[in-house]
């Protein structure tokens, strides 16, 4: 059986990746010193003193972008079983050509309509990334921005 | 499927069967038991996942791949329920600043 | 060998599932999850589903963990400095009539199953019924049987992609 001895290769390096960081971690943990004090058990965090917890709550921006992903990944799973027949000659020749074009037709009114979906959305800013407001100050200063353009000019030369 | 794969030979149905009610009946503990809605949502995804599990079974069985396009269209079904229901909960979960479902008792009387 | 792969992954599969079950935290149920589909994607294999089970991995390890991991993310009360506690917990209720629910579920659907008789199904097993691999199998079926349902399906997408878009779009926090 073909087939399964093809995952059964997919299964062998599966395990072997386990056991082989298993291992690596083991013998790593055997060899190396073992001396923690508190600045080498502190999560490292670019450099930072690590503040607060790691579970903060996310943006709800990051949701759409997630939901836009599962919508289209469910599309490409369509996609795929149609790809490996629609140009297949055997089909075409027994239909006198009708199978390709009707599958191509198909496919395309389905991809047509997840497009009008996302377009939609689109347009009615549903995707947007929203923005934190930038508050404009009514503050008025008495140096015109004309004088910085003439500092510029003058030492851009 | 030209090939019949050795499972079938050394298998019987019945353990896909008997592994799928068990998988459906921690579902059905998971959405009765747990309160957290994300929870019973995960527990929601396992019992579709055993009801898939069991329909390829059979169709794997019977050689008929008709089993494996519900299969697919399953799949799709529960990628749109998962978008809207989580959208749902975070909904309420702005709303109500919680996603117990104890605490979601508008409607009882 | 089959048939201890096959227990193998049966094992691995329920135990995850009861991971996810009694877990008290819900980023931990969430990734035994991940295990649980992992699993039932095996089982695929080894029913001789591949195409199948590689969609498994796709949609649902790939797309419906991660979306329900965001929901977690998007929906814990803990993520504050004062408690220091890393977990998101999740509680019980009713244990016991659910436990006596599906227990009484199983036992019914169990002693149903043992009684039935699945040789009839079985029978046309060693007769081929197509040269196709399955998901030439399945594209064939996808554009002649199914092709309503397929666009079907296609509009439902697009009816999620704007509604789940409309929900949570609304900027009122």
């Amino acid at each position: 059986m073909t087939m399964l001895t093809d995952f059964g290769y997919i299964l062998l390096f599966i395990i072997a990746a386990i056991v082989f960081v298993a291992v690596i971690l083991f013998l790593a943990k055997l060899i190396r010193p073992n001396r923690p004090n508190e600045e080498k058990l502190t999560t490292y965090e670019s450099g930072e003193e690590p503040d607060g917890n790691a579970n903060v709550r996310f943006n709800i921006r990051f949701y759409v972008v997630a939901l836009i992903f599962i919508l289209f990944d469910v599309e490409i799973i369509f996609l795929f079983p149609w790809a490996t027949v629609f140009g297949n000659k055997r089909l075409i020749a027994e239909t006198d050509g009708l199978w390709g074009w009707f599958s191509l037709v198909e496919m395309f009114v389905f991809v047509g309509v997840l497009l009008i979906g996302l377009a939609y959305a689109w347009i009615k800013g549903h995707l947007d990334w929203v923005r934190p407001e930038v508050k404009t100050t009514e503050y008025e200063s008495k140096i015109p921005t004309s004088l910085y353009d003439k500092i510029n000019q003058k030492y851009s030369q | 499927m030209q090939q019949i794969p050795d499972v079938i030979r050394e298998i019987p149905l019945n353990y896909y069967v008997w592994f799928s009610a068990a998988l459906f009946c921690i579902g059905i503990i998971g959405v009765l038991t747990r309160r957290n809605a994300i929870i019973i949502f995960m527990s929601v995804e396992l019992m579709l996942n055993s009801v898939n599990l069991l329909l390829v079974a059979f169709s794997s069985y019977k050689a008929d791949p008709a089993g494996q396009i519900f299969v697919f269209f399953i799949m799709a079904v529960a990628a749109a329920e998962v978008a809207v229901g989580l959208a749902i909960i975070v909904m309420i979960y702005r709303n109500i600043q919680t996603i117990d479902v104890g605490l979601l008792n508008k409607l009882k009387w | 060998m089959i048939p201890f792969v096959f227990i193998a992954f049966i094992v691995l599969t329920v135990i995850s599932a009861c991971v996810v079950l009694w877990s008290n935290n819900v980023l931990y149920a969430a990734f035994s999850l991940l295990l649980t589909f992992f699993g039932i994607a095996a089982l695929y294999v080894l029913v001789g589903a591949d195409f199948i089970a590689i969609t498994q991995l796709l949609v649902y390890v790939g797309g419906i963990l991660v979306l329900l991991l965001f929901g977690v993310m998007l929906t814990n009360q803990n993520g504050n400095k004062e408690n220091g506690k890393n977990d998101i917990i999740g509680t019980n209720t009713n244990r016991l009539i659910g436990f006596a629910v599906a227990f009484g579920l199983f036992a019914l659907l169990f002693f149903t199953f043992a009684k039935a008789n699945f040789v009839n199904i079985q029978s046309n097993l060693f007769e081929s019924i197509e040269t196709f691999s399955t998901t030439q199998n399945i594209g064939v079926l996808l554009m002649t049987d199914f092709v309503l349902p397929f666009e079907v399906s296609g509009v439902l997408l697009m009816a999620t992609l704007i509604g789940a878009a409309y929900l949570s779009s609304k900027t009122k926090v």
